[in-house]
């Protein structure tokens, strides 16, 4: 028998309701099968820990006596983004300071940016603010220095306007030098393979054709409770699938917000990649809700039935390419070695299974002390058949 | 006197060389050796201590590198910061000795010391600074 979210809330409320983990759930299907385990089960909580460039904060600082109309801001001379309001500012996860050295000693090191200062932030420390600005009638002052705390902001919000994403590339290196890149240093001629996804615990993976997550969905986010707040950009549910409705390449991606006050430096982390930049890596799980067999089933997927496809990040990636070498599932990758054109290479992750386990229990067990209650989607995430596709830049020369 | 605390990492072809004999006999220098490790899958590693005269060691030094053999300082230690390891897995590949191990079921990683030779080469590959060196 089908059930609501209204009634899951009832028994989650009463601490009664069954929440296990998308790890868990694999093997009581297993034991129970789909039609015994829907009906017991009422939640599977999902999660993923990794670099997510697409990530930042917005904040208010409140008025200063006289007042300034921000223009230019630095904190921790990390620049910031003030094309709002007076003192609402937006700092992005890969802002780097104006006098970091970035590449020009190649690889560079990128010890600090908009990632870390977030991390700084959520953790209470102090952070320098720094802001000049042009002066107006109603806004005289063109000079502000001051210390601010994340306690004494009006409202601070993270805010990503794409995490989570249904799956990753796993990225190597056919050239014979060393590279770095996004996802980490490549070693030449097929020297490591590093991959980024929680696989089987990953949210997008256990509702492929997001028949649970939608707007409106609430979360855990960075430790606190967030929500899903819209599509994530590069949103492409079209590509090709399983059977089991598993994208074979990255798909479905989501916008997320919440309190940053709420939130905790130990699932929001600053992230240095060598030669390639700053970042932040963000700690998400997702509650799924067990309405019937269906959304049952695509919780149960594991590893081996998820794949990825080989690029080559030397070439085909820089180029604006995505041509695969070849497939893969996370089961082999998680291994620790692949065999691919011949040779066995070492493989490496960027995003933290161990740490999505963790996110996961969390989650379970604010579920199951009814600390957390389950949200309808007010509108559910694009689909396979949506139309909704990530197109590249047409580019027109301006002459 | 200078003192020098050296990683040697030398190719195969180099293995049988009596390098240490070379470096006391014709280079006058005093080697002590602090790990060696050479496995037939592998180069050959080799921590060493060298004490001489100034022009001496670097001589000697000289006599390494023609052979082919890398050389890098020694780092007194390297510190492993457990509460900063994501667990990513991400330096596990660069570790020439296999030194940060994987618990594949759990995914975690932990750190042996022990064979640890401090090469360095994992840490400006970790995203969180979770692994130091100290010289
Ligand atoms: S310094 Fe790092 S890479 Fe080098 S041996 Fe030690 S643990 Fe391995
Ligand atoms: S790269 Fe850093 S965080 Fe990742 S496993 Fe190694 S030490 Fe831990």
């Amino acid at each position: 028998m089908a059930k609501t979210i209204a009634e899951i809330n009832k028994k989650i409320k009463k601490g009664e309701a069954v929440v296990v983990t998308a790890e868990e759930i694999i093997d009581i299907v297993e034991e129970k099968g789909v039609k015994k385990a829907s009906q017991e089960v009422d939640v599977v909580t999902t999660a993923t820990f990794g670099p997510m460039c697409s990530s930042g904060a917005y904040f208010n600082i409140g008025h200063s006596k006289p007042r300034i109309k921000l223009e230019k801001v630095y904190l921790n001379e990390v620049p910031a983004y003030t094309g709002f309001a007076a003192v609402d500012i937006l700092i992005g996860a890969t802002s780097l300071p104006e006098d970091d050295p970035r590449n020009r000693v190649h690889p560079g090191d990128f010890a600090y940016g908009g990632g870390h200062l977030i991390e700084d932030l959520v953790a209470g420390k102090d952070i320098k603010l720094v802001a000049t600005s042009y002066g107006t009638d109603c806004y005289p002052r063109k000079n502000l220095e001051t210390w601010i705390n994340i306690k004494d902001l009006n409202e601070a919000v993270l805010f990503n306007p794409r995490n989570a994403y249904q799956n990753y590339p796993v990225a190597v290196n056919l050239s014979d030098k060393v590279i770095y890149t996004y996802m980490g240093t490549l070693q030449p001629k097929l020297g490591n393979a590093n991959y980024s996804s929680a696989g089987q615990l990953s949210p997008l993976f256990n509702d492929p054709y997001y028949k649970t997550i939608g707007i409106g969905t609430r979360i855990f986010l960075g430790g606190g409770i967030g929500y899903l707040v819209w599509q994530g950009t590069q949103h492409n549910p079209g590509v090709a699938r399983t059977k089991g409705g598993i994208p074979r390449s990255s798909a479905g991606t989501i916008a997320v917000m919440g309190d940053l006050k709420k939130m905790s430096p130990e699932w929001l982390r600053g992230t240095s990649l060598r030669g390639y930049g700053a970042s932040l890596t963000v700690g998400i799980g997702i509650p799924i809700p067990i309405l019937n067999e269906e959304t049952l089933q695509y919780t149960a997927v594991k590893d081996k039935e998820i794949y990825t496809q080989i690029v080559d990040y030397n070439k085909t990636y820089p180029e604006g390419g995505s041509e695969s070498l070849g497939e893969v599932n996370y089961a082999q990758l998680k291994s620790g070695k692949i065999t691919f054109q011949g040779k066995e290479v070492p493989t490496a992750s960027l995003s933290s299974y161990a740490k999505a386990r963790k996110i996961a229990a969390i989650l379970k067990d604010w579920i199951k002390k009814g600390e957390f209650l389950l949200t309808e989607a007010v509108k559910l995430l694009p689909s396979a058949d949506s139309g909704v596709t990530f197109k590249p830049l047409k580019e027109r020369p301006i002459r | 006197m200078a003192k020098q605390r050296l990683v040697l990492t030398f190719p195969h072809k180099v293995v049988e060389e009596p390098i240490t004999y070379h470096l006391i006999k014709d280079y006058d220098l005093v080697v002590n050796i602090l790990r060696a490790k050479i496995s037939p899958q592998e180069e050959g590693r080799l921590m060493i201590e060298i004490e001489g005269e100034k022009n001496a060691l670097n001589k000697g030094i000289g006599y390494l590198k023609r052979l082919g053999v890398r050389t890098q300082p020694l780092a007194q230690d390297i510190r492993w910061l457990e509460t900063r390891c994501t667990h990513c897995t991400l330096c596990v590949p660069l570790c020439p000795t296999g030194a940060i191990l994987v618990d594949r079921d759990k995914m975690e990683v932990s750190f042996d010391k022990d064979k640890c030779i401090a090469c360095g080469a994992c840490i400006p590959v970790c995203p969180y600074k979770a692994i130091e060196i100290l010289f």
